[in-house]
């Protein structure tokens, strides 16, 4: 896994960005940018720059499952490694997540290390 | 309460006069005197006419009722006069803003907090090693003497270091006075949902039984079934269609082949 990595965290409560991106340092990760719903993160994700989509679900503008959509639906964007982290907690919901093409689902609130393990095992996937 | 009671033993009694109407109304039918039964037609219209007025008149009533149940004041001469829902916003905008600012707040001070831990681990492994090398006799006296200089100088630092940290955990402390605050604010509301809930009830109750009684049937359309984000689930751990938390998450994804 490459620590220089460009990571997008987008939420729209910019505490829990900043709780992400602390967290995502403490992992190494200190290459991130925020963005506050799918309308701003799309057009930062299209310039190609990033690595790692780390999305909230419920926001206002476009939501996490329609930024999803969107990033599989772009042939540049579809293999991007795309990380949930959500309050949004309904089976439906993570299953509807999953077909469309999520890499890996984390329920708020979440610890440190729930997120340190899924982005590990992200990571173990592709590298394999 | 009772006005909805009172309505409904109205209702009732409608209900009962149309079925013993119409059960004379058969029979006359069935006898032939064809203008008994248009006589009893007209009453029949005159008692769904009478029953109506009466709703109408009790729900007009009732409806001002709730109106000022719903504290809201039509008449209020200038914006002074809020209505409960606004200062209810008002209220939710200002635990927003309080939870907010405690949650910057406390991330200031643990952004703040976390290179003083760093750095003292830093500086204390330095030391460590040295420190190894004295109890091993291994130091020569010049050396020793830079370490005793380092050493003076990191624990007068570590002092310093320590009185910051525990005055930003103090800070931190502070900082959550704002659970008290918006505990108040969100109890006034939660009350104020449950009155206005209970005049809601009453209103759609008492339009029921208007279109019971003139036989209007509302054509609803039913809610889009997308998938949408709703925020956190409350009671979780009682609810069969929301998971208990990330290992069950985690089962889910495994059974979806992840």
């Amino acid at each position: 896994m490459n620590k220089d990595m460009k990571i997008l965290v987008v939420d729209d409560f910019s505490t829990m960005r900043r709780i992400i991106k602390n967290l995502l340092r403490d992992l190494g990760f200190s290459n991130t940018d925020e963005a506050d719903d799918g309308n701003t993160a799309l057009p930062m994700l299209q310039t190609g720059k990033y690595d790692f989509l780390v999305t909230d679900w419920n926001m206002p503008g476009m939501t996490g499952i329609e930024l999803l959509q969107h990033v599989r639906a772009d042939a540049n964007l579809k293999t991007l490694p795309v990380l949930m982290v959500t309050a949004e907690a309904k089976r439906d919901q993570i299953v509807a997540a999953a077909q469309a093409g999520v890499n890996g689902y984390v329920v708020k609130p979440f610890t440190a290390a729930v997120l340190k393990e899924k982005i590990e095992k992200i990571f173990e996937r592709i590298d394999s | 309460m009772r006005e909805v009671n009172k309505m409904s033993d109205t209702s009732l009694g409608f209900e009962e006069l149309l079925k013993k109407q119409a059960n004379e109304l058969k029979t006359l039918v069935d006898k032939g005197d064809m203008s008994g039964a248009l006589e009893l037609i007209g009453e029949m219209n005159q008692t769904r006419d009478k029953t109506l007025y009466i709703e109408v008149g009790r729900l007009t009533r009732s409806l001002h009722e709730s109106i000022r149940n719903f504290h809201i004041d039509g008449e209020g001469t200038a914006k002074a006069e809020l209505s409960a829902i606004e200062d209810a916003s008002d209220r939710l905008a200002y635990v927003v803003d309080m939870t907010n600012k405690a949650a910057n707040k406390t991330l200031d001070l643990v952004e703040a907090t976390m290179p003083f831990a760093s750095g003292i681990r830093h500086e204390a492994q330095e030391l460590k090693a040295d420190w190894t090398r004295l109890q091993r006799k291994e130091m020569k006296p010049e050396e020793f003497r830079v370490l005793t200089a380092t050493m003076g100088t990191f624990l007068a630092k570590l002092c310093e270091d320590a009185d910051t940290v525990y005055a930003n955990l103090s800070e931190i402390l502070l900082a959550q006075d704002f659970q008290d605050l918006t505990g108040q604010v969100i109890n006034r509301v939660t009350g104020l949902v449950k009155d206005v809930e209970v005049s809601l009830v009453n209103l759609v109750r008492m339009a029921g039984k208007v279109d019971k009684i003139t036989g209007t049937v509302h054509d609803i359309e039913q809610k889009q079934t997308g998938i949408e984000g709703e925020g956190p689930q409350m009671n979780a751990e009682k609810r069969e269609d929301v998971v208990a938390g990330q290992d069950d998450v985690d089962d889910l994804l495994s059974s979806l082949g992840f």
